[in-house]
């Protein structure tokens, strides 16, 4: 296949569109609006679902009701959208409906601004809903990810029957870049055999609640979906390294950074700094051990974690990994600015510096 | 590699010169990124995008200092020209701008896209007369390529509207002299 030029908004719409999905349903939100106006002229044409909600509640417990009845199912948002739908992800989680559910992020705390940042990471990888549950999180770098991503999403939510947040940030929605549709090889997933369809000649018709009368069910179910959790961090975990191999500083970061990041290692190892970088692909599960490793070697003197947010968020799942092994020094800005090229290597430099 | 900025008011045609820019880059198999600011100054002020083409994947999609700036208005002008590295170039849409810009190091092309677009019979293709003009002075992309995309931007019921970009590409193509 040829590449084409895509947006990213649209290119998560087209993604969905060719992974299958049944049914749309959203809110609009800068900077993420591309998603559903793409999808509410193509979905119908595909004839399949597409409906703008009252609100993003609404559009959640929308996704909820048509995940239990076995459909294929996405939303999409921006940061405060998607602390709106933190009740219905955790209802999903109860639940174990699959879901996917795009957070194109943007500034905050609260309305923010409407430019690009990363401080959404807490709320993705803890959950911003009750209990004990987990999303899996995705995190793209460009758009070919994206739309790769978007499309595994729907597999890995099917698969494990969990949401899956696909964790992009505003520049990624609203940049363009060329990408390659690909075929993907069709997984072995398993019959939906819990969809609330009807009881079709079967005794019984099936229940989706995510309420539990006794607390000893309830503690069933989480040693349960505990170990559908200790299972995704056996099997799903995925990063990238980057000139790592003799590196003295590594870099930790992931989306739009962690790019700029690929172009800051190459300038610095021109100039004669021994850099590189580690970016977690899946946010939740953390590429812990990996990084643990890396972070133990001889070679590695620093890390510098860099995060579109004021103090970062990401960083702390880096000094869990740690474990105290080696001097970490963040740099980033909150708010919708984007850091730049320059100021990342300074900053590389400067922790460089105070471990010489 | 070549960081492009693309600066105007809404409307000017600033954003599709940048995308227009790129689906050429991409067509000569370039590493191309495209990103548009996008905000509330889009509203009735300026309009810009950040176009960066590379032939190695290119890391951050936005930029401090650009290459060559194509500034549509003179507010785009005022507020990037000093981010314009030495040895850069800046396309002055001198129908709009009436004053100069000088800098050493930096070499400026004013091109009258509006009167020429206007001499054409449309206005609206005063951003295609500026990317003639930029592609034949900064030669990021070749012309050829230029003109089969606009076959295929141009399709169905536009495709009415192919010869009239051509013409526009090709005058402001002839507006640089060396």
């Amino acid at each position: 296949m040829a590449k084409e030029l895509w947006k990213g908004n649209e290119a998560i719409a087209e993604a969905a569109i060719r992974a299958g999905c049944d049914a749309f349903f959203g809110y609009p939100i800068t900077p993420q609006s591309e998603v559903p106006e793409y999808l509410s002229l193509h979905m119908p044409q595909h004839g399949r679902v597409f409906l703008q909600a009252e609100s993003e509640v609404a559009a959640i417990n929308m996704v909820y009701g048509a995940a239990a009845s076995g459909k294929r199912v996405m939303t999409s948002s921006s940061s405060l959208g998607i602390s709106l739908k933190q009740e219905g992800m955790s209802y999903l989680a109860a639940t174990e409906l699959p879901a996917v559910i795009i957070n194109c992020m943007r500034g905050g705390p609260g309305l923010g601004t409407i430019q690009p940042a990363q401080g959404d990471y807490f709320q993705a990888t803890r959950g911003g809903g009750s209990g004990d549950y987990r999303n899996i999180v995705l995190a793209p770098s460009n758009i070919q990810e994206l739309a790769d991503f978007v499309q595994e999403a729907f597999d890995l939510a099917d698969l494990y029957r969990n949401p899956v947040v696909v964790l992009a940030d505003g520049l990624i929605g609203q940049m363009m870049e060329p990408i390659e549709w690909k075929e993907f090889p069709k997984r072995d997933l398993p019959a939906k055999d819990w969809a609330t369809e009807g009881r079709k000649g079967a005794e019984k018709h099936h229940v989706v609640s995510p309420i539990f009368y006794d607390p000893e069910e309830c503690y069933e179910f989480n040693e349960k979906t505990l170990a559908k959790f200790n299972k995704i961090k056996a099997n799903e975990v995925r990063f990238e390294e980057y000139k790592t191999e003799d590196a003295e500083l590594i870099f930790t970061a992931y989306g739009t950074p962690a790019r700029i990041i690929l172009t800051a290692v190459d300038k610095m190892r021109e100039e004669g700094y021994k850099v590189g970088l580690f970016r977690p692909i899946t946010l939740w599960p953390f590429p812990e051990k990996e990084l643990h490793e890396l972070l133990g070697k001889d070679h590695v003197k620093a890390v510098l974690d860099v995060e579109m947010s004021a103090g970062g968020q990401m960083i702390e799942d880096v000094r869990l990994a740690n474990e105290g092994q080696k001097p970490i020094s963040y740099y980033g800005l909150g708010g919708g600015l984007i850091p730049t090229l320059e100021d990342i290597c300074d900053a590389a430099k400067k922790a460089l510096e105070e471990v010489k | 590699m070549k960081n492009i900025l693309i600066a105007g008011f809404g409307g000017q045609g600033a954003l599709s010169i940048g995308k227009n820019l790129a689906e050429a880059a991409l067509a000569e198999n370039l590493n191309v990124t495209w990103a548009p600011s996008y905000g509330p100054e889009m509203r009735g002020g300026t309009a810009n995008c950040s176009v960066v083409i590379s032939d190695k994947p290119v890391g951050s999609p936005v930029f401090k200092f650009s290459n060559e700036l194509i500034a549509m208005n003179g507010p785009s002008l005022d507020k990037f020209a000093p981010f314009v590295v030495d040895g850069g170039m800046i396309f002055i849409n001198s129908s709009v701008v009436k004053y100069t810009y000088e800098r050493e190091g930096i070499k400026v092309y004013y091109v009258p896209c509006d009167d020429v677009a206007s001499e054409l019979g449309n206005l609206k293709v005063a951003n295609m007369v500026m990317l003639g003009a930029y592609i034949a002075a900064a030669k990021t992309v070749k012309p050829e390529t230029v003109d089969k995309m606009i076959e295929e931007i141009f399709t169905g019921k536009k495709a009415k509207l192919v010869p009239l970009n051509k013409e526009a590409l090709k005058a402001g193509m002839a507006l640089i002299k060396d």
